[in-house]
């Protein structure tokens, strides 16, 4: 009885001290941000029913200019690096932009690109700063914008990319990283997923293997000239993400994500309108980066936990066994 | 030269030579330990089964572990956690054991405190035990280092800015210390070396000295009682094993040991799979970056008391209370006057010592992890303080402690 009121004291005086030097101490520290789950409140819904048909002249009169769209066949009209050295970054590819981002979010982008990214703090027309994304209006005969014919021609541009976006479950992991972060993240970890080395990724895309160092060096010094670009852009050049899901943990990415001005008020980076589900996806890619033996972890644990408790017992049997003559 | 006959089984010829019979009856069967002892008593062998598996999974880390300032940080994240099988086990192993054997070295502290095993011929198990504290303390800071995360280096930056001591202004001895102006590729590889050879012979060489002065003074028990071990070892021998009150130290005592052991090692590896970022700073995920200073710099959970004391006063008064924390603890037999080796539960005074030195260093813990801002500073200078006074009126409360 004696020795379990000692446990007990013992327990007591750990676990206090655990609350306060972590729970405790880390509630201190760190700002608390509650997720919205990918609402976007501020941003209203899309009212206009969608034309695909229509949306996709729309796009190609409108986006195009910019924005390569590879799953139509529409390569971009620049290189990444010319892109970035333009615009300060490489505009998306727009083939998956449908089912990674939130459709009012893209809906909305289209209209105000800096209110929508949340970086009007960088972008103030009144400084002389305008996003290099031009925002779109429709007109009418005299001129003025005309706000119906805007949201109209908004969703009808929305519903194109979601018309020929892969569907939720075509959309992998790393599909959903490269559309929502890779233009401004690299990755300099590669991964085993499937029983498949996957490469290391770079703003300016995957890695390739090279037989000749000349092809390696000149892919570097491109990599190099677009991180200068957007070093140039951002202010600071984006961190690489290979042990962000350690560092950081899904919480923190995800609310940031949501809105990095939770966090960071007056931060470069644009919030990214990427929907709950894609948000999901891009944390499995950090995982299968950062943390690709989870699932081993789990497994392993379960068997070591279940052979640590009979070995236990069995400790706790011999004990008795001994100590049946000594008392 | 000694007879050696025809040996006549295997056992026999080693002990013709190595004496394994006596080695064993010395060591094992009559090595006498109490009977009136509680689970407290096997906190030495869980130090020394989480000594065992440090040094083990400590092996395997090593054979892909980088010292390089620009290796490091990928041989640990990637090539260990990733690519290696098992990588990940070892380290999270490693770093789990590293967090725990603290927790256990407090307990054993503590229980050492509680019982007055400090006393009466057993300085010396005092004295070798918190110089194993100060060794281990070293072997954690040293391996902390080697990952090369944020938080290895600018702990290693602030630790060992604390070199410069303050107004004198050492400079030259904290670049000594460093071999650099700032931690650098020197710092790393010296750091390496403390960590996977100097400080492990050291802890082995202090662990031999600790169980060697054990020897003598025996170990003590929980009701502080005088025990005759030679006549008690002879009623157990002669087969009154229930009437006396030694054991033999195995299998008897090693049985409740190996029972404790199983208890613990349940935790350990919950711990090693499910919950590992309170011994894994999250912070220490992020490559070192001499430009860019972490919000919040702490060390880990188990320095942040004499942190603690450091940090509310100012640089050189703190620096004073730093090194008195550090070697107050080695004074202990010396300032507790009392003759009394006995539970505190029956030492008056010296009962509320125990526990407010006890719930202090908690505070000071507490306190030395949050910033140190409005209240908490307020409660850390306190809580330093009465640390401080908590050790000035040891020897006074202990000279007049009735004899009990």
């Amino acid at each position: 009885m004696k020795e379990l009121l000692i446990l007990a004291v013992v327990t007591f005086f750990t676990l206090l001290t655990y609350y306060l030097v972590e729970p405790f101490a880390h509630s201190q520290m760190h700002k608390h941000v509650e997720s919205e789950g990918f609402a976007y409140k501020d941003i209203p819904a899309i009212t206009k029913k969608g034309d695909a048909t229509r949306g996709a002249d729309l796009v190609a009169a409108n986006c195009t200019g910019c924005h390569g769209i590879q799953k139509a066949g529409m390569p971009a009209p620049m290189d990444p690096v010319t892109s970035a050295q333009s615009f300060g970054v490489n505009p998306p590819d727009l083939s998956n932009a449908g089912s990674v981002f939130a459709p009012k979010f893209i809906a909305s982008l289209i209209k105000n690109p800096a209110k929508t990214l949340m970086v009007e703090h960088k972008f103030d027309p009144a400084k002389g700063k305008v996003h290099p994304m031009s925002a779109y209006a429709a007109y009418d005969a005299n001129g003025n914008v005309d706000k119906e014919q805007t949201d109209q021609d908004t969703a009808d541009m929305v519903a194109y990319l979601q018309s020929i976006a892969p569907k939720q479950e075509e959309l992998t992991p790393v599909m959903a990283f490269e559309t929502a972060c890779g233009r401004c993240h690299a990755i300099h970890y590669e991964y085993m997923k499937d029983g498949k080395l996957h490469p290391a990724w770079t703003q300016i895309g995957e890695k390739p293997s090279f037989k000749k160092k000349q092809d390696e060096l000149a892919f570097e010094q491109k990599v190099l000239d677009y991180q200068d670009a957007l070093k140039k852009y951002m202010g600071t050049l984006p961190p690489d993400l290979s042990m962000y899901i350690r560092s950081r943990g899904e919480h923190y990415i995800k609310t940031f994500v949501e809105n990095p001005q939770n966090y960071l008020k007056g931060t470069a980076m644009p919030r990214v309108g990427v929907t709950a589900e894609s948000a999901d996806k891009v944390i499995e890619h950090l995982e299968d980066v950062g943390d690709s033996k989870r699932h081993e972890r789990e497994t392993v644990g379960r068997y070591v936990m279940i052979y640590i408790i009979i070995f236990a017992i069995f400790a706790i049997l011999w004990k008795k066994e001994v100590w049946r003559d000594l008392h | 030269m000694a007879h050696f006959t025809k040996a006549t089984s295997l056992h026999d010829w080693l002990n013709q030579r190595l004496a394994i019979d006596t080695l064993r009856r010395v060591l094992a069967t009559e090595y006498w330990i109490p009977k009136n002892i509680n689970f407290l008593w096997a906190m030495g062998m869980i130090l020394a089964i989480t000594f065992g598996l440090l040094l083990v999974s400590g092996i395997f880390l090593l054979m892909y572990y980088q010292p390089n300032v620009n290796l490091a940080f990928d041989s640990v994240n990637y090539t260990i956690m990733q690519e290696v099988g098992y990588g990940w086990l070892w380290r999270h192993i490693h770093g789990v054991a590293a967090s725990v054997v603290f927790l256990i070295i407090y307990i054993h502290m503590f229980t050492g405190i509680y019982y007055g095993s400090y006393k009466n011929g057993r300085e010396m198990i005092w004295i070798s035990g918190m110089l194993l504290f100060v060794a281990f303390s070293a072997e954690a800071f040293s391996g902390y280092m080697l990952p090369w995360g944020q938080m290895s280096y600018w702990a290693g930056m602030v630790i060992t800015n604390l070199f410069s001591g303050g107004s004198l202004h050492a400079d030259g001895l904290v670049e000594w210390i460093r071999g650099d102006y700032v931690p650098g590729q020197a710092f790393l590889n010296r750091f390496f070396m403390l960590h996977v050879l100097l400080i492990p012979l050291a802890i082995l060489a202090l662990i031999g000295l600790h169980f060697g002065s054990l020897r003598i003074p025996h170990v003590n028990n929980q009701d502080g009682e005088e025990i005759d071990f030679d006549a008690e070892a002879k009623k157990y021998l002669a087969g009154d094993k229930a009437g006396s009150k030694v054991i033999r130290f195995a299998n008897d005592f090693l049985a409740k040991d190996m029972m404790v052991v199983g208890i613990f090692l349940i935790l350990f590896f919950y711990l090693v799979f499910y919950h590992y970022d309170f011994a894994m700073d999250p912070v220490n995920f992020d490559p070192a970056n001499g430009l860019k200073t972490p919000a919040h710099i702490y060390p880990e959970w188990y320095f942040l008391w004499s942190y603690e004391i450091l940090r509310p006063f100012s640089t050189d008064v703190g620096l004073i209370a730093f090194a008195f924390a550090q070697v107050i603890f080695f004074l202990l037999p010396f300032l507790d006057r009392s003759p009394n080796a006995v539970p505190a539960s029956r030492r008056g005074l010296f009962k509320v010592w125990f526990w407010a030195l006890l719930i202090d260093m908690i505070i000071l813990t507490a306190m030395g992890k949050v910033p140190p801002e409005g209240m908490f500073s307020t409660i850390g200078l306190y809580a330093a303080l009465t640390f401080i006074g908590l050790w000035i009126v040891l020897p006074i409360i202990t000279k007049f402690e009735r004899k009990v």
